[in-house]
């Protein structure tokens, strides 16, 4: 009995020498993959943060209003967080690659599944980034066309744009990224369709005085009264 | 080509030896052809035109009746660049008669043919393509010297053509600039901010800088012909000071001749926008190609000038001044994130303490005017945020400044205006220092 126990656990433990044995080289397999790509995710990314340097990406962040939100939440600049998005992104994968190595049931089919993730993840901070830069741009021109055609609340038709651009950047990634597909797409459609209606309900009940007012000053009176007093710039 | 020629009818021989330059590859085949008829000519007076047919008419009268008068020698040609005028302005301007002048002044004869060539180039107004017509057409019937005559002139005399033409064809100057007797609050936009900051960067007293009429060499049309990048639109905005800039840039000779009352247009105050893009935003943009040349003048000189330099006049004038400091306080609140991307603090902070005073304490002095200026150019410069966005932003300051001005000559007389004047360009050249030093910090 005594022998019969020592023997299986002599073979137990032969049988954990083994398997680590076989382990053991995968493992610095997984290391050696961790620190060349350590050291390639760090190249990665001094070169990507010299390209956002060179195309001055920083100030497009600012013009997109991406900066202040950052700041506002007391994380580092776009430029710095995209660096270490893309190190952090490349170093993961080549870890991801190394436990691959290590060959663990299961795991494999995950890594993959990340993997075919990743062009997704790119397109939609992409499009985010974008939306953002487009909600900037048009929200400040329809400030400074509706302050020079001396427009009532100006900022309130500004802030509409941006939202309504958000709101579409946003849809348009949660569609990308396949989070709540047919959730965003309703809310998406019943919310934009809510502010439409209710625009409308709005300057057509509410403000119809103000429209009749605002129609013929701009197109049966063609502002000539006012611009009577109007001065000559050239 | 039109049929309208003198009874000494100058047989014309159809050059076929014209060279036909790159650029004039957009005309179309029947103009060149015209074009070809008329063989060489040594003036040129481009008409661009757009449902102009109210003041064509007596616009081209006083024209023919200038070259019968003035120029009865000289091979001339009339050349209206139309967008699409569907009230028959072309027809008028081709169909004009010089009998009638003639008739008129029976003493008056021209030697040679007069020709009146029209060309549609579009459907809507373009001044950018109508200027690069004409200077074509120019340079395809190598022009000694032309001058570009606004259709809405109409208190234009005759007088008009030798006083814009004569220093080019006589005196071998290359750009001759108009300048007019003007009401004191007549081309604010110019009196404030285009002619002081003009004279401060380039060193030269232009006082119409942006002139609907002027005059130029063939050698001058000729260069900005080819310089001229005419297939990008922003290129083709504000055609007219960039040839003014182009002509000091290049060091031409310009000086400036005085016409008399500027005709009276209707007012839009819609108008802000888009001319503060014509002369400011090339103004700016000029500064890029141009930094060499002005960043190393450091004061002005006149211009030689035919006639008095500048005339003011004073009739009463009704101006809502309530609604341009109401415009200008409106604009200080709500683009207060739009300037704080432009200006420095300490302007953002005057600016804003001046927008909370009232109507009988509010001035926009000089001072911080010029500051505001500069530093929009050096954000302009440096792109920080759109640079139409930048131009439009400066619309609303421009409205507290214009207030100031309608204050400070409300009572002025014609001396005491041109003294406010003249202290603000020579403002904005003590200040330059301060737009090198923005521009490159």
């Amino acid at each position: 009995m005594r022998e019969m126990i020592v023997s299986e656990l002599t073979q137990a433990v032969q049988e954990l020498a083994r398997s680590f044995a076989r382990f053991l080289p995968r493992l610095i397999v997984l290391v050696i993959i961790a620190f060349v790509g350590w050291v390639i995710a760090y190249l990665l990314k001094l070169f990507v943060r010299s390209i956002l340097r060179l195309i001055k990406f920083d100030r497009l962040s600012e013009n997109a209003g991406a900066s202040q939100l950052l700041a506002k939440a007391a994380l580092p600049s776009s430029s710095e967080l995209l660096t270490r998005f893309v190190f952090w992104v490349a170093w993961l994968g080549f870890i991801l690659l190394g436990v691959s190595v290590l060959g663990i049931f299961g795991l494999q089919q995950q890594i993959a599944h990340f993997f075919l993730f990743l062009p997704r993840l790119f397109v939609a901070m992409f499009i985010m980034f974008f939306g953002l830069l487009a909600a900037s741009f048009f929200s400040r021109a329809a400030l400074l066309a509706a302050v020079n055609a001396n427009m009532p609340s100006p900022h309130l038709l500004s802030i509409s744009t941006r939202v309504i651009i958000i709101v579409f950047a946003l849809s348009m990634v949660f569609e990308e990224l396949g989070v709540a597909e047919q959730t965003v797409l309703v809310a998406f459609g019943i919310t934009f369709g809510a502010i439409m209606l209710g625009l409308a309900i709005a300057f057509g009940t509410g403000g119809k005085e103000l429209a009749r007012r605002f129609l013929e000053k701009r197109f049966v009176h063609g502002n000539k009264e006012e611009n009577e007093d109007e001065l000559s710039p050239l | 080509m039109s049929d309208d020629v003198s009874t000494q009818e100058r047989s014309a021989a159809p050059r076929t030896d014209i060279k036909l330059a790159e650029e004039s590859f957009f005309l179309t085949d029947d103009f060149v052809r015209q074009l070809i008829n008329v063989g060489e000519i040594d003036i040129l007076v481009g008409l661009p035109t757009h449902n102009n047919a109210k003041t064509i008419g007596s616009v081209v009268a006083a024209i023919q009746d200038g070259i019968l008068q003035w120029f009865p020698r000289e091979r001339v040609a009339i050349i209206n660049a139309d967008a699409g005028s569907r009230d028959g302005t072309s027809e008028l301007v081709v169909n004009a008669s010089i009998d009638d002048v003639r008739r008129r002044a029976s003493n008056r004869s021209a030697l040679r043919t007069l020709h009146s060539i029209s060309i549609q180039y579009g459907s809507s107004m373009a001044r950018g393509t109508a200027l690069r017509t004409i200077l074509a057409a120019a340079e395809l019937l190598r022009a000694r010297a032309c001058a570009v005559i606004s259709p809405e002139s109409t208190n234009i005399k005759p007088d008009w053509l030798p006083a814009l033409l004569r220093p080019i064809y006589k005196e071998d100057c290359d750009l001759v600039l108009p300048t007019y007797a003007r009401h004191k609050f007549d081309g604010v936009l110019i009196t404030n901010l285009l002619y002081p900051m003009t004279r401060a960067l380039y060193g030269l007293r232009i006082r119409e800088p942006y002139a609907s009429e002027f005059a130029f060499s063939g050698r001058l049309g000729s260069q900005f012909l080819a310089q001229n990048s005419w297939n990008d639109e922003a290129a083709r905005t504000g055609c007219e000071v960039r040839f003014t800039l182009a002509a000091i840039a290049g060091g031409f000779r310009v000086c400036q001749s005085f016409l008399g009352a500027k005709p009276h247009l209707e007012r839009h105050a819609a108008d802000l926008v888009p001319a503060l893009r014509r002369t400011i935003g090339v103004l700016f943009s000029s500064m890029e190609s141009n930094f060499a040349l002005w960043s190393s003048k450091t004061a002005s000189q006149p211009v030689p000038t035919t006639g008095v330099e500048q005339q003011v006049t004073l009739d009463s004038l009704r101006v809502n001044k309530n609604r341009l400091h109401k415009m200008f306080c409106t604009g200080v609140a709500e683009l207060e994130s739009v300037f704080h991307s432009i200006l420095s603090p300490t302007t953002m902070a005057e600016l804003q303490q001046s927008a909370g005073l009232g109507e009988n304490e509010f001035q926009y002095p000089a001072e911080l005017w010029v500051r505001t200026v500069y530093e929009f150019a050096a954000s302009h410069h440096k792109a920080v945020i759109s640079r139409d966005h930048i131009i439009q932003a400066l619309a609303s300051l421009f409205r507290g400044r214009a207030f100031t001005f309608l204050v400070e000559n409300r009572n002025a007389s014609e001396s005491d205006v041109e003294s406010h004047i003249e202290s603000l360009c020579l403002e904005f050249e003590r200040q330059k220092p301060y737009l090198l030093k923005m521009w490159s910090g």
